[in-house]
Order: structure tokens, then sequence, then C-alpha cells
């Protein structure tokens, strides 16, 4: 048994013990659960895929004379902002579109610049494009500003992402005669391909499966710098099927994070366009887990044959809400590049880089052995598996005005 | 025999000349079409799989110069942005030609040009754009 305070001890002395999500399941095969969980003292896991729900807010400092953006319009470099806020408070959501973007006007659309593409941007240190427009008030009376902005002129730049790091998820394919084009990517017709989109044994979620070691408040690894947990990610839903290993079978839990965008890198906040569907940001989280115990090194070491995916039609099943999985496959099965689904040969595709999944793992195990990177006390853990928190479906009612 | 994917231009003057069928006709060449169209500088671009015995196959590639038809070999023109990659991988099943695969240690991208038929489905779908064109 180890605490938290424990582990940052050994940290600080230069003495911990840090191994990477897949340095663990060799470890834990040859040495066993028991002796590795004396042995190690941190799991390092990464995940580097698209997130739609990201985003970042921005104070930008006020202007001569002054100007309420607040409930007036903000763009930057052509992609709008969200100004419901104070006068210079804007957020700018990752799958915001420049208002002349076609969308998909011509079919399939390409979606070569959003939001997620300024934010990458803005964290290369480049110069974008603001325009703002405003009614103007006594003390706010300026009515247009355009001007080059840098984000290191910002007061304030936060990336806070309302969901991310989903805690597995859906293999896509279609079983239509014709193309589709999802935010899994394009799926060719008669299960031509299956995609999928994790970062299985590396990914966070899935290597502490119930949440036991973080909660709100985490340290972790965000965008190439340090970020937070802020909160459970919007669509937790930490009440579903799991197999014997505790593993969900199907998407369940997600996080919220937040961080300074000023010290992160270009390298892992990526824009990034999904053909037929839109813009996003590919975004990179590591979390730490700490091992506190055999149990949770237990967990830590589950590698990618013990951890299943639903197979899911993407044609009719998916955008119609319709139950039922065409059939469960391993992340083993989908990283070997085939799978099968109805009797036929599938080639697989990941949206979710490994590769540099593991290195964000190996980043991270870097910082917290060179002493840059103590591990936080969770200050509140996330709605667990036995909460019977879940993730409902929209009942929509007739929508009568007032007057009628 | 010499089997070679080339990316021929054909110069306005040429667009109606039967210069393919010269080298069937001619120096007994095999060809497969990959791609062919014409560009907004009214240039026929013509991308090709010639087959055939070596002296043959570099007569052809004579006659083809001495029309005034430039070429390059394809494998010059569909290339990867390695700063934007991020090796996700989703391209992998797209390609027809399994010109991208992954690499089963490093789970990174490899991407072998000289399979490469210019067919350009992996350009659109790549999520941050790494797959360019330089025809």
């Amino acid at each position: 048994m180890k605490t938290i305070k424990e582990i940052n001890e050994k940290i600080k002395k230069g003495e911990v013990v840090v191994v990477t999500a897949e340095e663990v399941i060799d470890l834990v095969q040859k040495k066993g659960a028991k002796k590795a969980a004396q042995e190690v003292d941190v799991v390092t896991c990464g995940t580097f895929g698209p997130m739609c729900s990201s985003g970042a807010y921005f104070n930008i400092g006020h202007s001569k004379p002054r100007i309420k953006v607040g409930g007036g319009g903000c763009k930057l470099n052509d992609v709008p902002c969200y100004t419901g806020f104070g006068a210079v408070d804007i957020y700018l959501g990752a799958t915001a579109l420049p208002d002349d973007d076609p969308r998909n006007k011509v079919y399939p659309g390409e979606f070569k610049y959003g939001g997620g593409h300024v934010i990458q941007e803005l964290v290369s240190g480049e110069d974008v494009r603001l325009e703002a427009t405003a009614y103007g008030t006594d003390c706010y009376p300026r009515r247009k500003i355009e001007t080059l902005i840098n984000i290191k002129d910002m007061n304030e730049a936060v990336l806070f992402n309302i969901r991310n790091c989903y805690q597995n998820y859906n293999v896509a394919v279609n079983l239509s005669d014709k193309p589709i084009y999802t935010y899994m990517g394009m799926l060719k017709p008669n299960l031509g391909n299956a995609n999928y989109c994790s970062a299985g044994q590396l990914s966070p979620l899935l290597k502490d499966p119930y949440y036991r070691t973080f909660g709100i408040g985490t340290k972790i690894f965000l965008g190439g710098g340090v970020g937070y947990i802020a909160w459970h990610g919007t669509q937790h839903n930490p009440s579903v099927l799991r197999k014997d290993n505790g593993i969900p079978q199907v998407p369940a839990g997600t996080l919220a994070v937040i961080g300074d965008l000023k010290q992160m890198n270009k390298s892992w906040l990526v824009g990034t366009s999904m053909l037929g569907y839109g813009s996003t940001l590919i975004v990179g989280i590591g979390l730490p887990i700490p091992v506190l115990d055999e149990e949770v090194l237990n967990y830590a070491a589950v590698p990618d044959k013990g951890i299943y995916a639903q197979v899911v039609d993407y044609s009719v099943s998916y955008p119609n809400c319709l139950p039922g999985s065409l059939g469960e496959v391993s992340y083993d099965e989908l990283k070997s590049g085939k799978i099968i689904v109805q009797g036929k040969e599938v080639l697989t595709g990941n949206l979710s880089s490994y590769s540099k999944a593991r290195e964000i793992c190996e980043e991270l195990k870097d910082w917290i052995k060179k002493g840059n990177f103590l591990l936080s006390e969770p200050v509140s853990p996330l709605p667990q598996a036995d909460s019977g928190y879940g993730f409902k479906m929209l009942k929509e009612r007739p929508a009568l005005k007032k007057e009628e | 025999m010499v089997s070679k994917r080339i990316v021929l231009h054909f110069p306005h003057r040429l667009v109606n000349q039967p210069i393919v069928y010269k080298l069937v006709k001619e120096y007994d060449l095999q060809f497969n079409i990959l791609k062919a169209f014409v560009t907004p500088e009214e240039e026929g671009l013509m991308v090709l799989e010639l087959i055939g015995k070596r002296d043959n196959f570099d007569k052809g590639i004579e006659y083809l110069k001495g029309c005034g038809v430039r070429m390059q070999p394809l494998s010059q023109d569909v290339v990867r942005n390695e700063v934007k990659c991020t090796n996700c991988g989703v391209c992998v099943p797209i390609c027809p030609t399994e010109a991208l695969t992954v690499d089963k240690q490093t789970r990174k991208v490899k991407f072998d040009n000289k399979k490469c038929i210019a067919c350009e489905l992996c350009v659109k779908i790549c999520p941050p754009r790494a797959m360019e064109v330089h025809f």
C-alpha cells in the first residue's frame, strides 16, 4: 500500500519508479502483480485522438476606447467565437467553422479550416486576425475592431475541453452500398473498412477502469503542457456493461480537462479535418496512475487482448440510434489490421495515433522521473460505476409558443 | 521486362494525338492507365504503368521525349508531409495498393511510394491532411 504523498516524496528524492502503460504489461507478466506493485510507483498512460468537445477561452484585453465584445460578434481568422460573457472574454470551439465555409453543400465537405486549426496556430505562436463587432454602450463606446493578436498578448488563454479521453469507443463500419463520411472517418460500402479510435492498452481511462486513482483536480499531461481534470466529461456514462476485468465494453467514462494554453505545444494540439463531417482538434492527454496497491496495478496491466469494443453500423444503426452490435472485437484483433465482421474479413484503421500515445507515456514518465511533475490528490471522485449516473437520450416534446 | 509507373505531361498541341497507341503499335509496350485528365492549363496529364522489354521500353520513352511529352516517375508526386502526419493509420484500409501500412513494432504508418498509384483516396480522408499531391 502506498499513498500519493509517499510517491511524491520519492519523486522529490529522485527515487521514483515509473513505467509506461505498455511496459507495465510485461512487468506484471514477468514478476506478478504483487512484486511489481511494490517496485512500481507510477504508470503513465496516454492518448492522442480527435476530440470534438474541445475549445479554449481567451481574455483578449481591453482596447482604447473600450469595446464590449460580449453580446456582440467575434471572429478569429474568420472562425466565429462565442461571446456571451463579459466585455472581452470569448470562447472558441474546435468544431466552429467560418461563415462562408460551404459545409456539406458540396458533398462531402472538406472542412479545411475551423476552430481546431485556429487553436493550433495560436499555440504555435502565430498571429491571428481578430475581428469583433459590438452594439456600443456609454462605457464601451467602440463598435468595431480589427487587429492581429498573438497568444502571448492575451491575458488568459485557457484550453477547456468539456469532453475528452473517452473510455473505450465503437468500431465503425458501413453496411450500406454507398460510401459514408462520418466522425469515424470515411467508411467504404459493404463493410469496406472498420475504423476504431482508441489507444487501447495505453488509453488513460481503460487503465483505471473504475476511476479509483484520479478525480477532480488530478494533474495531467494536456496538449504538451500541464493540465487538470476539471470535472467528469459530458456524456460520462460509468454504469455500462463491463467485462470481468472491469473494463467497459462500450463508450463509458469521459473527462473534462483544463489547462493554460500558453504552455502547451503545437505537436500535441492538432487542427483536423474530417471529410464530410467537420473540423476538430486532435488532443494529446497523459494520465499518471499512482500504484496505490496491487489492484491498481492489475487493472493497469490489462493488455489489448483483454479490452473489447463493439462493431457498430454507421449507415443506419448509429444515425437512427438503433441498438445492436455486429460483434465484439479486442484491441489486439483491431491492431492486427483486420477483423471478421459478419463472416467477412475487414481491414481496420485507427483514428487515434498509437505511436503518439506511446510518446506521451514516455514524455510524462520523463517529467515525473526528472522531478518536474508531482502527482496531485483528487479533490473529489468522478461519478462511479455504481452511482447510477448515466447518459440520457433527448426526449422531444412539442415546442409550442406561449401565446399558442 | 521492365515495368514502371510514370507521369506524362502532354503539352496543349499533343492533347489530341494518339501517343499511347504508338507505344503499343510501334514498341510493343503494355500499358495500364491509372489516371488521365486535362488540367486547367490545358495540359494533358496521364499516370501510366508501362510494361515491356527493356530496349522497347527505352525506345518508347525516347519516342515520348521526342514528341515533347514531359515525364517523371510517379513516386515523386504523392508525398507525405512528415511534420503533419500523426501516424494514426486511418488511411491504411483506404489505400488500394497497400502503399500505406502500419509497422507492427513502431505502430507508425509506412508510406511506400513505389506502390502508390496516385488514386488520391488518402489525400482528403487524412485528418491532418498530411498527404500531398504535386503533379
